[in-house]
């Protein structure tokens, strides 16, 4: 089985942009669209993800010979739910104000759509190195999504980059007369904008790239 | 659709009514080879002179400023989006110099640079061009922009930046007639609000300019008589129902329809023609619709006024009522074919 399909190289290499989670497969988007007003809200979501992602791969990919197929979305689920809840726990003991500001988007892991998915076609069929490889690269993918969509949103809405963690400005604070951040950037409307926009040029991209 | 928007005169001079079906496309509608897009643009610029005036007289310089600052970046973002898209420049066709005409004179007088600019982007990139360009958008573009700088710059377009005492005009040193009705429980008389020497947005304080050029945008045809028609009598019966339950000390349906950026709102911008329904039964629904909102924004919400978000919203419900409108054939219904 794991001789056909994509190698576990293959496999990375798809996760970070051709079939990245956010831009391709458009999945996850509770997270995407709720937490990339900051940037370090979106880093704190993607390492939580990534955590989650790579460790339920993992264990998954380790049982996949015990799975029962009517049975297997149930011990995905339950697989999922036990790393998410220690991700869960270990933000709020040591990023507590973090943990707060995401709120109920550390326990939504669960139900987002990328890890599941990534569960049902990749680890519940493949090697530990496939499913362990392919996890760090949709990882990674969903990683870039977040982050260039923060990117926008931070830079536009607040005028800053990493604003929290590192303090830098990228746009001057200015008198009300002359700029002023776009507060639509950082409330819901301009994750939906962002998100559009961007999407929009990765297919622009991808269909010049084709041509 | 698409052929129509680029070369609307080729179109107009093809032969009327080839195929025998009925064809509901996208408005503007071309036909005879006199309604033509830069025709009705042309004639909405000439209905907006009026409107002009009365802002001139009242906001001076700062309506000539926020004017240019919305038309030539209409124009700019027109070019640039146009040729992203790999299209022949539509600049011709004069609607993104309406657009801008209209995103200016909804905004503040002393509304900083960037809000015009920003707005106009906004209007032509995402209100227009995302969906195809003109004939295509779902929304009105300049209300599109105007709703995005109200919620990306608070505090530039909110009620507050009505008031510019340092500005050296009079007009500018109240709060608008809506707000001071919202928030202090003032009336404001109803000649000062015919006239339109009270503040407001550029070209919403005078109700008599935008009767003239809305009755001269009617009499053109450029605008169906239907939409204001029917937006005016349902806020004159909900404000005069209103008025009975519950009366307001020198608050009358009148003030209800001279106040605000109501009539500016009616004949202006819920009568373009691709943003809003097709028939006449349509229209009627839109501009009823549209008043029934306006009323219940300014009654029921915070914002003291709700002509930019009643027209968004009616937009977003054209398609259906699109299909709630389709007319009877003469001869009845046609029947309906059972799909086995």
């Amino acid at each position: 089985m794991s001789q056909d399909g994509p190698t576990p190289l293959e496999r990375f290499i798809n996760g970070i942009l051709p079939e990245n989670p956010v831009y391709r497969q458009i999945l996850g988007m509770c997270p995407t669209l709720a937490v990339t007003n900051s940037m370090e809200g979106a880093l704190t979501m993607a390492g939580a993800v990534a955590f989650v992602l790579i460790c339920s791969n993992v264990l998954i990919s380790l049982i996949r010979g015990l799975l029962k197929p009517h049975l297997r979305i149930l011990v995905f689920t339950l697989t999922i739910a036990t790393f998410v809840t220690i991700a869960d726990r270990v933000l709020a003991a040591y990023m507590y104000e973090m943990s707060k500001q995401l709120g109920p988007y550390v326990p939504l892991i669960i139900v987002n759509c990328i890890i599941i998915c990534r569960c049902e076609v990749c680890a519940s069929k493949q090697g530990l190195r496939a499913a362990l490889t392919d996890a760090v690269g949709q990882a990674l993918g969903f990683t870039l999504g977040l982050a260039s969509i923060a990117t926008v949103r931070e830079i536009l809405g607040s005028g800053t980059w990493f604003g929290r963690w590192l303090g830098w400005r990228v746009i001057p604070e200015a008198a009300p007369q002359h700029w002023s951040p776009w507060v639509v950037m950082v409330l819901p409307p301009g994750a939906f904008i962002t998100l559009g926009l961007l999407m929009g040029a990765v297919n622009w991209f991808a269909a010049r790239k084709a041509k | 659709m698409d052929a129509a928007t680029q070369k609307p005169e080729n179109v107009a001079s093809a032969p009327v009514a080839v195929a025998p079906a009925i064809h509901i496309a996208p408005a503007p509608h071309l036909f005879g080879g006199v309604l033509t897009t830069r025709r009705m643009m042309v004639d909405v610029l000439l209905a907006l002179v009026p409107v002009l005036v009365a802002s001139l007289w009242m906001f001076r310089l700062y309506t000539v400023l926020q004017l240019a600052i919305c038309m030539v970046s209409a124009l700019v973002a027109e070019t640039v989006f146009t040729k992203m898209r790999g299209r022949r420049p539509t600049l011709g066709d004069g609607s993104a110099v309406v657009t801008g005409a209209i995103l200016a004179f909804s905004l503040p007088a002393t509304a900083p640079w960037y809000v015009g600019f920003i707005g106009a982007f906004v209007a032509i990139g995402l209100g227009k061009i995302v969906f195809g360009g003109l004939g295509q958008n779902i929304f009105n573009p300049a209300m599109v922009g105007r709703a995005f700088v109200l919620i990306a710059f608070p505090v530039a377009m909110g009620a507050s930046a009505y008031v510019a005492p340092t500005a050296g005009l009079d007009g500018l040193t109240q709060a608008t007639p809506l707000t001071a009705l919202k928030m202090l429980g003032q009336s404001t008389g109803l000649l000062p609000l015919f006239l339109g020497t009270t503040n407001g947005s550029l070209g919403e304080t005078s109700a008599l300019a935008c009767l003239i050029g809305g009755l001269y945008l009617c009499a053109r045809r450029t605008a169906s008589w239907e939409i204001p028609a029917a937006a005016i009598l349902a806020v004159a019966a909900i404000s005069g129902l209103l008025g009975v339950l519950g009366p307001r000390t020198g608050w009358t349906l009148f003030h209800d329809l001279s106040g605000g950026a109501f009539l500016f709102g009616a004949f202006y911008i819920a009568t373009d023609p691709v943003s809003s329904p097709l028939t006449p039964k349509g229209k009627w629904m839109f501009g009823a619709g549209f008043g029934a909102l306006v009323m219940l924004i300014r009654r029921m919400s915070g914002y003291p006024e709700g002509v930019m978000f009643a027209v968004l919203i009616m937009n977003a419900l054209v398609p259906l009522i699109n299909r709630w409108a389709i007319p009877t054939p003469v001869g009845g219904p046609v029947p309906v074919k059972k799909t086995a």
